[in-house]
């Protein structure tokens, strides 16, 4: 089948998205920007794919009978089965690329212990952590390999090198140098082998409760679907740094605001707010960019700012709109100057002000510095979507809905839970547009 | 407001004529001390080079010096000096480079010290800046000022009364303090013969802008129309040589639709013309090239600008008049484009909208220039709805390069672009 891809290249994170000629999402894949755009181009598309193939796996599910009922819990364990499958094989790399970097006067005579040391902390990972990791009901804090595998070697290495007499330094020095390379290397796109081998493991988990005999006719119908890659559009700040000829790059501009038209057709005002700016879009009915307003080169108010205000504060970005929630006093924040933004942190805390407070106002400031590029574009009209990484932030939403209500009344907000994919989306759409309706 | 040309860009011969022509204005600045010639400083929007002309004096122009030196990039350090003196940072960048220039020993483009001004001519058409930027200057100078009132044309018209009261002023108050510092008669037949050069380098300068109208645009009349109204904007109306340039300019456009040619960019001709624009509010001088470069690359050519018209709106009509040369100096300080009111400039950007049949208005705002800036925003739309065709806004400065972001300005450009093109096929991309 025919596959029409958008690849949205943020400063921060490399969405893609799937999608099939009829306009319908088949997958979404995300990974970090890093350094190397057209890795995280190859990454997120890769994932997508993934992502992709599972949806095909579920259409063919729902046409099964003898799964009724089950097929998000079947393809629940497939994902998390398929991802052990890419762990495993991912680990695999970072063991042969570690015991490759011992080398060099440092570790002269040292060889065969690190070696050695080495080969155990993959063992135990492989063998323990794996299953740990991907059981049914396990939480994991991030999909992204290197946290998984990252916090799990340092405990085990610790242990293996004291066991080994192996300075845990050498280890860390190793994983270090190799993390990087196999992040760089996108995983093998030998998709069936894993699902075929998460299915096998699937079947493990479910025998007890479930036909799984009828599990293999669908899922090797949907692996058999050929999934062609027709046309791809690239958008989002390193969309110039990708391969592509000219005539597949939009401007993030447009692609949020078509993106957004497909999430919400009656939209006709979207906010994005994104790490390196905020732009205001206005759309018609048919998500065509009717009008747009950004921030000047002044970083005030776009995610960067959160960025310095968590470093500021030693804090994760991800803490901030939960510790700013529970704020019970407003405080006025006057600038969002990033330069500034340091100083009038410290000095807030010196008189005294709560952190919780400092941050709830200094959330309200980026929305009042929101909605005057709105107000700029056009004004908010019925309905208003926000899109970007804060949105995914409770407190800047709370003070955007307040703001929002203070000035235009009552409004519908959109907020999809997939806002982070919008411009991949409407990059997508373009990218089908292009072929379809050529 | 002022216009300069931008050296190295266009290598022809009107461009080598103007080039000398702009050196050589220089060094006679430069030398008045040996000449003993004296030095009038004033401001390009309505400036009276025929008037300053009867009594040989030599005009300074302290906005196209900071232009000059913003184009040189020696102008952000300029303006930081002036900051640190105690100019605010929202203040129009032009005053500060100047400002800052004096505080390095005033170094004019041919490395040679700008002789102090004799006299201060200030006529403040539609900026009030210009008033306190003059101010500063006759802090610094302490030499006679002249202040030449011109109405703004709140109502959008020229009454009788406004000219009469500019006529009354250029006689009883700025002819006077010519003669009084120059030492030179007034002569209005002398005044009549310049004003006739300036009309004929006028009815030129209007066709050259006007062949914007031809597709492909034989000119780009942003980026390349400073070049093309730099003599006449500056110290050179009314002489032999800005007719003599005009005639050259006005014949390699003819060659150039002749041959079917796009504009002149700095990369050589313009290939080819994808869209047709607008262009509102001054350019950005620290990154000229920069800044062209992100319209040609993409096959923007700019077809009528209003930039192009802060120094007189001769595509309108007005011409200076021999016949009634106190009458027609009136008439042209209150015509300029900074003079008229928003309606006017509306009107004036919709109208070019339709005759140069562009695609779209761009505005580029002036982070420091709250003359210009003040209202665009309402323009812009309005422009939009008159016309259904869409615009943008951008962000820059005059001559501050802190304010130039290049990643940010190519972004909307390119958005905008984008948005041109899906407006156009419209429809058939509307079906999702
Ligand atoms: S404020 Fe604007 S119009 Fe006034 S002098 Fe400065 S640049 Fe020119």
């Amino acid at each position: 089948m025919e596959c029409f891809v958008g690849i949205d290249l943020g400063s921060t994170t490399t969405k893609a998205v799937v999608m099939d000629d009829k306009g319908q999402v088949l997958g979404r894949g995300i990974t970090n920007s890093r350094s190397n755009y057209d890795t995280a181009a190859r990454v997120s598309k890769l994932e997508a794919f993934i992502d992709a193939r599972l949806s095909l796996i579920r259409r063919e599910l729902d046409k099964e009978p003898a799964v009724a009922g089950r097929v998000d819990e079947i393809i629940d364990g497939l994902t998390r089965n398929f991802r052990r499958e890419q762990f495993i094989e991912q680990l695999g790399d970072l063991e042969q690329t570690c015991v490759a970097n011992v080398e060099g006067p440092r570790f002269a005579g040292k060889e065969k212990a690190i070696v050695g040391a080495l080969t155990e902390v993959f063992r135990r990972l492989r063998e323990e952590e794996a299953d740990k990791l991907f059981a049914p009901d396990a939480q994991r804090k991030s999909d992204f390999f290197r946290d998984l595998a990252g916090s799990r070697f340092m405990q085990i290495g610790e242990e293996v090198a004291r066991a080994n007499g192996v300075e845990f330094d050498h280890l860390l020095h190793m994983y270090d140098k190799s993390i990087i390379e196999v992040e760089n290397r996108p995983p093998s796109a030998d998709m069936n082998r894993k699902f075929r081998s998460a299915m096998e493991r699937v079947r493990g988990e479910m025998s007890s409760a479930l036909d799984t005999a009828a599990l293999g006719a669908p899922i090797d119908a949907a692996l058999d679907i050929e999934m062609s890659e027709r046309y791809v559009v690239g958008t989002g700040y390193g969309r110039v740094r990708l391969p592509f000829p000219k005539e597949h790059i939009r401007s993030e501009i447009l692609c949020h605001g078509l993106g957004a038209h497909l999430m919400y057709p009656k939209t006709r005002t979207v906010l994005d707010i994104g790490g390196q700016d905020t732009k205001g879009i206005q759309i018609d009915d048919k998500g065509i960019v009717v009008n747009f307003q950004m921030n000047d080169r002044c970083a005030a108010g776009t995610g960067r700012y959160l960025g310095y205000v968590a470093d500021e504060m030693n804090m994760g970005l991800h803490e901030l709109g939960p510790l700013a929630m529970k704020s019970t006093k407003s405080i006025r924040i006057n600038s969002t100057c990033t330069v500034f933004a340091g100083a009038e942190l410290r000095d807030r805390l010196a008189l005294g002000d709560k952190r919780e407070d400092i941050l709830a106002g200094l959330h309200r400031a980026i929305m009042l510095r929101a909605m005057s590029i709105i107000s700029r574009s056009g004004g908010i009209t019925d309905q208003f979507t926000f899109t970007g990484g804060v949105a995914k932030n409770e407190a800047a939403v709370k003070e955007l809905r307040q703001l929002v209500k203070e000035n235009y009344g009552e409004v519908q907000i959109n907020i999809d839970p997939d806002s982070i994919y919008t411009g991949a989306l409407g990059a997508s759409e373009f990218a089908r547009r292009a072929v379809v309706e050529a | 407001m002022s216009a300069k040309t931008n050296p190295e860009v266009i290598k022809e011969s009107s461009m080598v004529k103007q080039k000398g022509m702009i050196a050589g204005n220089y060094d006679r600045l430069t030398g008045t001390k040996e000449s003993g010639e004296k030095v009038v400083s004033t401001f390009v929007p309505g400036n009276l080079n025929e008037l300053i002309m009867c009594f040989d004096m030599v005009n300074n122009l302290p906005e196209t010096n900071a232009i000059q030196n913003g184009m040189r990039k020696q102008s952000g350090g300029m303006i930081m000096d002036a900051e640190k003196a105690g100019h605010s940072e929202d203040v129009c960048t032009y005053v500060k480079a100047d400002i800052g220039m004096m505080g390095r020993g005033n170094i004019a483009p041919n490395g040679k010290p700008m002789p102090a001004p004799d006299m201060l001519l200030l006529s403040y058409t539609g900026c009030f800046t210009f008033m306190k930027w003059f101010e500063l200057l006759r802090h610094e100078y302490k030499c006679p000022t002249v202040m030449l009132q011109i109405p703004y044309q709140g109502d959008g018209k020229i009454t009788k009364n406004m000219r009469d009261f500019v006529v009354k002023q250029l006689k009883e108050e700025v002819i006077p303090m010519f003669e009084q510092v120059s030492g030179v008669k007034f002569d209005i037949d002398r005044l009549r013969e310049y004003l006739k050069n300036s009309a004929k380098a006028e009815d030129n300068l209007v066709w050259v802008l006007e062949s914007a109208k031809n597709r492909p645009s034989p000119i780009d009349a942003y980026f390349g129309g400073v070049y093309y109204i730099g003599p006449m904007f500056t110290a050179f109306r009314g002489t032999t040589d800005a007719v003599e340039y005009y005639d050259l300019v006005r014949g390699e456009i003819e060659q150039r639709i002749r041959e079917g040619k796009g504009p002149i960019t700095p990369e050589g001709d313009m290939k080819e013309e994808k869209y047709r624009l607008v262009v509102e509010g001054p350019p950005n001088w620290t990154s000229f090239r920069e800044f062209w470069k992100l319209f040609y690359d993409e096959g923007a050519v700019v077809v009528a600008s209003s930039y192009t018209k802060v120094g007189g709106l001769y595509d309108q009509g007005f011409r200076h008049d021999p016949n009634d040369p106190l009458g027609t100096l009136a008439d042209y300080c209150l015509g300029c484009y900074a003079n008229n009111n928003l309606p006017q400039r509306v009107e004036l950007l919709e109208k070019y909208m339709n005759e140069y049949q562009a695609d779209g208005l761009l505005i580029n705002s002036i982070k420091s220039c709250n003359s210009f800036s003040a209202g665009q925003l309402l323009m812009m739309r309005e422009i939009e709805k008159r016309t259904g065709k869409p615009a943008a806004f951008i962000e820059t400065d005059l001559v501050d390069p802190r304010y130039f972001s290049h990643a940010n300005v190519k972004n909307r450009l390119e958005s905008y672009f984008q948005m041109v093109d899906q407006k156009r096929s419209g429809a058939s991309l509307a079906t999702a």
